[in-house]
């Protein structure tokens, strides 16, 4: 004990000099600080007090009772999602969904990519750039208005289906949940295709341009050189590409499906994020909402951080 | 009612603009998207201006700042808190529940302080010795020299306010303060047109154009201002993306 006192007493000058440098140093930089200060209010509030308001997911929350009045029920909420099957059939939705978007809105711009990879007019190509990332900028309300509108009952999809391929009835791409992922996923690739491929290009900026022509010069055609020098180039990119997006297999675009969602393609088109805002906001089930949310993010958590350890193992640059 | 489907329009008219024109609630939600852009956009630069310019050099604490921004990207608390808070802090119905939980978007605080540090150090160095402050640094050396990077962030920001749809509907009940998306949603998706716009004028009531007429319309009006940015945008965006995938 003695020796610790003593020791403890040896030390405090220094610890006093150290902290008063860190003092002098603080001081220094206060306009620093003064800078930074309305962006950290900003996280501190709409981003670290949310987390302390994780807490109601363990209680009955009542906003008349507020944080301290709710009842306490522990994990009750937890054991009703996991033995909820609304929730499996959510999760299954979310899930599903991600899958058939990896399968066919994952390869699209590198699909795109390698196209306008192939193009020799520089000019051209712009031109065609400029079109293909216009639609990232659109809202998710015009792109699913225009589908919608041409694809309802009445639309010119049907006209066209009934007038030029005499089909004597509409077929009901809205009300048909047949139609629900598979339109999702269209939107996705019309919306985000071209934007996808600025990464992909970007790759293909750094390949030298000599081994093309070595390459040619050795009699390799089009189909060779894409084969043997363009995919290799996009390899590394586009195994991160798909890692990180495995990373994010439960966030599923809440503004687009929730704008697609109508009563007849409810029961396969709702996902964790719409499940959430009809429980929580439309029908005050706070606590329960709030652990939905929860389970959620700590998955998505987990994800993440794996995907990106994955990444860093295969010897690609992580994110994080 | 249709009879035929044609390729060409049978007749041109701008009659559908001039319905959607006569109804206030289009014109008032448009007038609130602009605000909400413009104030948003305002606010948006600020906090992440400042925030990133502050964390730009080595100070106490910066480390443990940039972990708790970084954590922020992997964890949100969910929807439901967050409306809690927003709820608790008075934005409810506000236009301000628009603006201020999405003050800053940690991508971009993170690009924009990448490109404060790969400023010339001596430039700030040679102020400080001549006895400026730091905020006199930032005010006067650091922002004029940041006109195109807040350029591009100020364009992304604003797309970003104009397009935003479910923020309006999470936060704001009153339908005065309808942003715009939140009304076409409306017209388009749900098909209902002629009570959205509540339009009242018996002269345009009298010959009302075809519902697809003012749908199209509608959109077209709402996307202008996106076209019209959308070749500055194109300027800036290959390169904040380039500068965005460079690990900081």
């Amino acid at each position: 004990m003695s020796t610790l006192v003593k020791q403890r007493q040896s030390d405090s000058p220094v610890v006093v000099s150290t902290r008063q440098r860190i003092l002098r140093k603080i001081w220094r930089d206060r306009f620093m600080y003064l800078l930074i200060l309305p962006g950290a209010l900003f996280f501190l509030i709409y981003r670290y007090v949310p987390m302390l308001g994780i807490v109601i997911a363990f209680q009955d929350f009542s906003p008349f009772l507020g944080f301290s009045g709710s009842e306490w029920v522990g994990l009750q909420h937890f054991r009703d999602i996991f033995s909820s099957a609304e929730i499996g059939r959510v999760l299954w939705n979310t899930i599903s969904l991600s899958m058939l978007q990896i399968l066919f809105a994952f390869p699209a711009p590198i699909i795109l990519a390698l196209l306008l990879n192939e193009m020799r007019s520089e000019l051209f190509k712009r031109f065609i750039q400029s079109i293909v990332y216009l639609p990232h900028f659109l809202s998710w309300v015009v792109v699913v208005g225009i589908f919608t509108i041409f694809l309802r009952g009445d639309g010119i999809i049907n006209d066209i289906l009934k007038q030029v391929f005499g089909m004597n009835q509409s077929i009901g791409f809205l009300t048909n949940p047949d139609f629900f992922r598979p339109l999702i996923v269209l939107q996705v690739i019309w919306k985000e295709i071209g934007w996808g491929t600025i990464i992909f290009l970007a790759a293909l900026a750094g390949v030298n341009p000599e081994i093309y022509e070595a390459a040619s010069v050795d009699g390799a055609n089009r189909w060779r050189r894409m084969w043997h020098i363009t995919l290799p180039a996009l390899r590394a990119t586009i195994v991160i590409m798909l890692i990180l997006r495995l990373g994010s297999v439960l966030d599923s675009g809440f503004e687009q499906i929730f704008l697609m969602l109508n009563s007849f393609n409810r029961d396969i088109g709702d996902v964790l994020d719409t499940y959430v805002y009809t429980k929580g906001v439309r029908q005050s089930d706070y606590s329960f909402a709030t652990a939905v949310g929860l389970f959620k993010g700590v998955v998505g958590l987990v994800l993440v951080l794996g995907s990106n350890y994955i990444a860093k193992r295969m010897g690609e640059e992580g994110v994080y | 009612m249709r009879s035929q489907l044609l390729l060409w329009p049978r007749k041109w008219s701008i009659v559908a603009y001039e319905y959607i024109f006569s109804s206030h609630s289009f014109i008032r939600s448009l007038r609130v998207t602009v605000y909400i852009t413009v104030l948003g956009t305002l606010v948006n630069l600020f906090f992440t201006t400042t925030m990133a310019y502050g964390l730009s050099r080595k100070i106490y604490g910066q480390k443990f700042i940039m972990l708790a921004i970084l954590f922020t990207m992997l964890f949100s608390a969910g929807m439901i808190p967050t409306y809690l808070v927003v709820k608790e802090t008075g934005l409810l119905d506000s236009i301000w529940s628009l603006i201020l939980p999405a003050a800053i978007a940690p991508f971009n605080l993170i690009i924009v302080r990448q490109f404060f540090m790969s400023l010339p150090q001596e430039l700030s160095e040679s102020a400080l010795i001549d006895g400026a402050s730091d905020l006199v640094i930032f005010q006067r050396i650091v922002l004029p020299l940041s006109k195109p990077i807040l350029a591009a962030f100020g364009l992304f920001y604003a797309v970003g306010h104009w397009n935003n749809y479910f923020a309006g509907i999470l936060y704001l009940n009153d339908q005065t303060k309808w942003p715009i998306q939140v009304i076409l949603r409306q017209i388009v998706v749900q098909s209902d047109a002629m009570n959205a716009l509540g339009v009242i004028n018996p002269e345009m009531l009298a010959n009302q154009p075809p519902p697809e007429t003012v749908q199209m319309a509608a959109i077209l009006i709402s996307t202008l201002p996106i076209l019209i940015v959308y070749p500055f945008l194109q300027k800036h965006f290959a390169k904040g993306v380039m500068i965005g995938s460079i690990k900081g």
